[in-house]
């Protein structure tokens, strides 16, 4: 009983992290049709700004909020000066592009910060709280991770279904040619989409490195869990991508907890290969237009 | 008024638009008219700048939208309808009104729905629920309503009647004739179906490869035999 409690929970706080890069790249894919490929490495940069500040002397929370914004301005500049050029072109072209950066940021990261494992401190315990003589595997990081992922999907759900702003930004996602005569500025749109999503992404490799090593490469594996994860709840749904981080978090962790963690990226893999056989769209594929 | 000046303009090095010159008169449907390919499409996606111009000007009420991008132009008074029509499925049908209304720039007001949806009940009843469950004509009545949102002078429509029921279309321009008539709305129609459409038209302008062949009344081009046999079909 105890040890599925400590899957369970150990499940969720992965799950939730899964969850917030699988929705970094659903953002971009259902506005551009582009997989980001350059998420992690972006997400990287972010964290290590906020690593510098943190060893300079400031506190976590300003390093925390350093990333957020840097993440925001990174994304935006992407979208605007490197996706844009290719824009109207063939998807591919987008997609190298983003393996390209991928490349050219890891190696930036090495230059900058240098490539040794560097700690990165968390805000909260990493111990996990007692309850009479045990103790569950929910550590006080593990809430904040929950709670400030909550926080994030809220603030997204607020302004995509309760703003104007958010009106705008899905019309240019579904259609950007009907938008552009329906008078939404489609490019800004893009470029806000970008960003928002790298804020996402940006979000995750924050959680992801609380308490652990930072190095350039350090979110690499978690582009292969992000990826499932957005494919099991369907790259086109924002629900899906969060749903598809739980699942993954779960089953990898139950994975982990009763087979042996060695299996977890082959467990991911096998996971992916019998969504893309048995329901390609994933589990929350959005509706297709009826042609009437 | 909307005003196009010896407008051409085409895609690759084949000229799709060659010359092209009409007045949409203020208060008047201008049908545009002739075969596939003759055109037509293209000349509102010119107009609208989704398509570049090669040479030749546009104006709206004298102003010249020359330079001026497609997503500026609801602010300014016109609205575009695509062909194939343009309804955004994965929104509901008041969010694809509410965009109509964001164009010219302003918030949707309860009286700006209740005027469409008095325009056309049968989008009332759909509301909340998304815009995909819809027929074609109710999409053709959306895309309308949503343009009418964007408080346009002129209103360029492509195509409304493509794939609608015979009664639908008489429905649906019966609705154009009275906004013309009332609000003195100005509508440049581009359709195959050139005997609606004439019945409808103030004027009519016949494109045939990229070139205005005939233009006349509405009337005169419809009693003309040998135009109807030549160009449009009827």
């Amino acid at each position: 009983m105890q040890q599925l409690l400590t899957t369970v929970l150990t499940g969720v706080t992965l799950g939730v992290v899964y969850a917030a890069f699988a929705l970094a790249l659903v953002l971009i894919w259902r506005a551009t049709r582009i997989v980001n490929f350059a998420q992690a490495p972006m997400a990287m940069i972010t964290t290590y700004i906020a690593l510098v500040l943190i060893d300079a002397g400031y506190s976590y929370w300003l390093g925390f909020a350093a990333a957020l914004l840097s993440g925001l301005v990174l994304g935006a500049v992407v979208e605007r000066f490197v996706v844009r050029f290719v824009s109207g072109k063939s998807e591919i072209n987008a997609v190298i592009l983003t393996l390209g950066l991928f490349i050219v940021l890891h190696a930036l990261a090495a230059i900058v910060f240098g490539s040794r494992y560097r700690s990165f401190p968390a805000p909260f315990g990493l111990r996990g709280f007692q309850i009479g003589d045990t103790t569950i595997a929910l550590t006080g990081f593990g809430v904040f991770t929950v709670v400030a992922v909550a926080v994030v999907m809220v603030g997204l759900v607020l302004l995509f279904r309760g703003t104007d702003l958010g009106l705008r930004m899905r019309a240019s996602a579904f259609n950007q040619e009907v938008s552009r005569l329906l008078g939404v500025k489609v490019g800004r749109m893009l470029t806000l989409g970008w960003a928002l999503a790298a804020l996402v992404g940006s979000l995750s490799g924050l959680l992801i490195a609380g308490g652990g090593l930072v190095h350039p490469s350090y979110m690499d594996g978690v582009v292969v869990y992000g990826f499932v994860a957005a494919v099991l709840g369907g790259l086109d749904s924002p629900v899906g991508a969060v749903v598809g981080g739980l699942l993954l978090g779960l089953s990898l962790s139950l994975v982990s907890g009763y087979v042996g963690s060695e299996l977890v990226p082959l467990a991911a893999l096998v996971i992916l290969m019998a969504v893309l056989l048995l329901k390609p769209g994933g589990l929350f594929a959005s509706v297709r237009e009826r042609r009437v | 008024m909307l005003t196009v000046d010896n407008l051409s303009a085409g895609y690759g090095p084949v000229p799709a638009l060659d010359d092209v010159s009409l007045t949409a008169g203020h208060g008047e449907i201008t049908a545009v008219l002739g075969a596939n390919g003759a055109g037509k499409t293209t000349l509102l996606r010119t107009i609208s700048g989704l398509v570049r111009a090669r040479s030749g000007t546009v104006s709206l009420d004298g102003r010249p939208l020359t330079g001026v991008s497609t997503e500026d132009l609801p602010a300014l008074g016109l609205a575009h309808v695509p062909e194939g029509r343009g309804v955004l499925a994965e929104l509901t049908v008041e969010e694809n009104l509410r965009l109509g209304a964001l164009g010219s720039r302003r918030k949707t007001t309860a009286a700006d729905l209740r005027r469409i949806y008095d325009l056309f009940p049968v989008l009332a009843e759909r509301g909340t629920g998304l815009a995909h469950v819809l027929s074609g004509g109710e999409r053709q009545m959306l895309v309308i309503g949503r343009a009418l949102l964007s408080r346009p002078k002129v209103l360029l429509l492509d195509e409304p009647s493509l794939g609608l029921a015979p009664k639908v279309v008489v429905q649906i321009f019966e609705l154009l004739r009275g906004l013309v008539r009332d609000d003195g709305l100005t509508v440049v129609l581009v359709e195959q179906n050139a005997r609606s459409a004439l019945s409808i038209a103030d004027h009519g302008v016949v494109l045939n490869l990229g070139k205005v062949v005939v233009r006349d009344d509405a009337a005169t081009l419809a009693a003309d035999d040998g135009l109807r046999h030549a160009y449009l079909g009827f």
